[in-house]
């Protein structure tokens, strides 16, 4: 015994070392769901404001874009009323009834911490579980797809940005009809890879990704990105596709949470097999 | 001012730089530098080792917990606080230092320092870049990363040294 003590306190250095590296190797391990929760309501509660301080500043630099965004997203929307229709007939009267069911709804909300420099990126947005935040919901900007929602906690949500080495998005081209996924494979922020296209599919530079809405998590033809070069990688039967997001992910500012309201019923569906 | 005044400032002080203002730059899209390191390369000589490795500790977990990433800063900051005896013995060769001065421009001389600060800056980066990636697929990417991370945390410590601890 005394022996142990004389060879630990001789190595004390090392093995003060040793202890310290073993505490913080088990906080990265263990920053899945639970640590992540506790960050969220105990920490978050802090750093949620100072960081709400921060971007609350930032947002005055980016207001002339965002205004430029928001108008043009109020353009596409005015087209979709009924009165922008041709109305030539006199049966051009749309009417909400039962049979046009609601099935996304969309809360609009302020992202407070962002990153694009890391290669698993996260962002907290401004809603919560009190604003009906959920796990799983879809992030979307105005211009495309930006995340899924990990973990809320009342006020705040945390959520993995497509730029994160964990993020699978299912997709397909516009033109062609093509499935494929959607990952990021790192270092630039404004490319991501898609893959899984099959090799017979016919592609070209500045084709539309957008969602496929096969996850029941994102609804379908939200803009993900335009393709810029596409190849079949060594060893691969299917062409591996480069992107140019759609969304600049390092000024985003606000988004919005998209709710699948029949997410549920389409679960129970695939639990019952 | 006492020194220990001036350490738990200085403790403050870069905690607060780094989490407000340079966690929010990045030249290039993914260069982040990261200057809190300082205060670990800054205590002085004659700090006990298991000081070293405490303040290093915490120093790492003050930084995780405002950048939302447990442990990576904490593990990088403690290996880095591991190696500084040894960098130090190696910065220093035969050169002797005065009781109750810290290794720092003004009390090193400008090349043992540079050597002294570029080695434990690429030992914290590379091992701080591998931890967050947490695979070697990626290898040469991440090294890039750490690379150029580590010439920007470089450059940021050569400027405060310039600024804060210049010769009078």
């Amino acid at each position: 015994m005394r022996n142990l003590l004389a060879f630990l306190l001789k190595y004390k250095f090392f093995f003060i070392f040793l202890a310290l590296e073993i505490i913080a190797f088990s906080l990265i391990i263990n920053h899945t769901y639970y640590q992540r929760h506790v960050l969220l309501n105990s920490a978050n509660r802090f750093t949620g404001t100072l960081y709400s301080w921060n971007m609350g500043m930032a947002e005055y630099f980016s207001l002339k874009r965002t205004n430029v965004i928001l108008a043009e997203e109020n353009a596409r929307l005015r087209e979709k009323l009924p009165q922008s229709l041709n109305n030539d007939t006199a049966t051009a009267i749309p009417a909400f009834d039962s049979i046009s069911m609601l099935q996304y709804s969309y809360v609009p909300a302020r992202v407070v911490s962002n990153s694009t420099h890391k290669r698993n990126n996260y962002l907290m947005i401004d809603k919560g579980r009190r604003h009906g935040i959920d796990r799983d919901m879809a992030v979307i900007a105005s211009n495309g797809v930006v995340g899924i929602v990990m973990n809320v906690s009342e006020n705040y949500a945390w959520v993995m940005s497509a730029l994160n080495s964990h993020s699978r998005i299912s997709g397909r081209l516009k033109r062609s009809g093509y499935n494929g996924s959607l990952l990021w494979e790192g270092v630039d922020y404004r490319t991501g890879t898609f893959r899984d296209v099959p090799s017979h599919a016919e592609i070209q530079a500045g084709d539309t990704v957008v969602t496929s809405g096969y996850s029941f998590i994102f609804p379908p033809d939200i803009m993900i990105g335009t393709v810029t070069d596409h190849f079949v990688a060594r060893g691969d039967h299917f062409f591996t596709l480069n992107l140019a997001f759609s969304v600049d992910f390092n000024r985003l500012a606000h988004v919005y949470v998209v709710k699948n309201l029949v997410r549920k019923e389409q679960m129970s569906i695939i639990e019952e097999l | 001012m006492s020194l220990y005044i001036r350490i738990l400032i200085r403790f403050v002080a870069l905690v607060l730089v780094q989490v407000l203002i340079l966690n929010n730059i990045r030249f290039g899209g993914y260069i982040n530098p990261y200057l809190y390191i300082l205060f670990v390369l800054m205590l002085p000589y004659e700090t006990p080792g298991w000081l070293l490795l405490v303040s290093a500790f915490l120093l790492g977990y003050m930084v995780d917990f405002f950048s939302n990433t447990p442990g990576m800063h904490t593990a990088a900051t403690v290996f880095m606080a591991f190696c500084r005896p040894a960098i130090l013995r190696l910065a220093m060769q035969k050169q002797e230092y005065e009781p109750g001065t810290y290794p720092s421009f003004k009390h090193m001389g400008f090349q043992t320092f540079f050597v002294y600060i570029t080695l434990l800056v690429v030992i914290h980066h590379t091992s701080l870049f591998l931890i967050e990636v947490f695979r070697f697929t990626e290898v040469i990417t991440t090294l890039t990363r750490a690379g150029l991370s580590s010439l920007f945390t470089i450059m940021l410590i050569i400027i405060t040294q310039y600024l804060f601890y210049s010769k009078s």
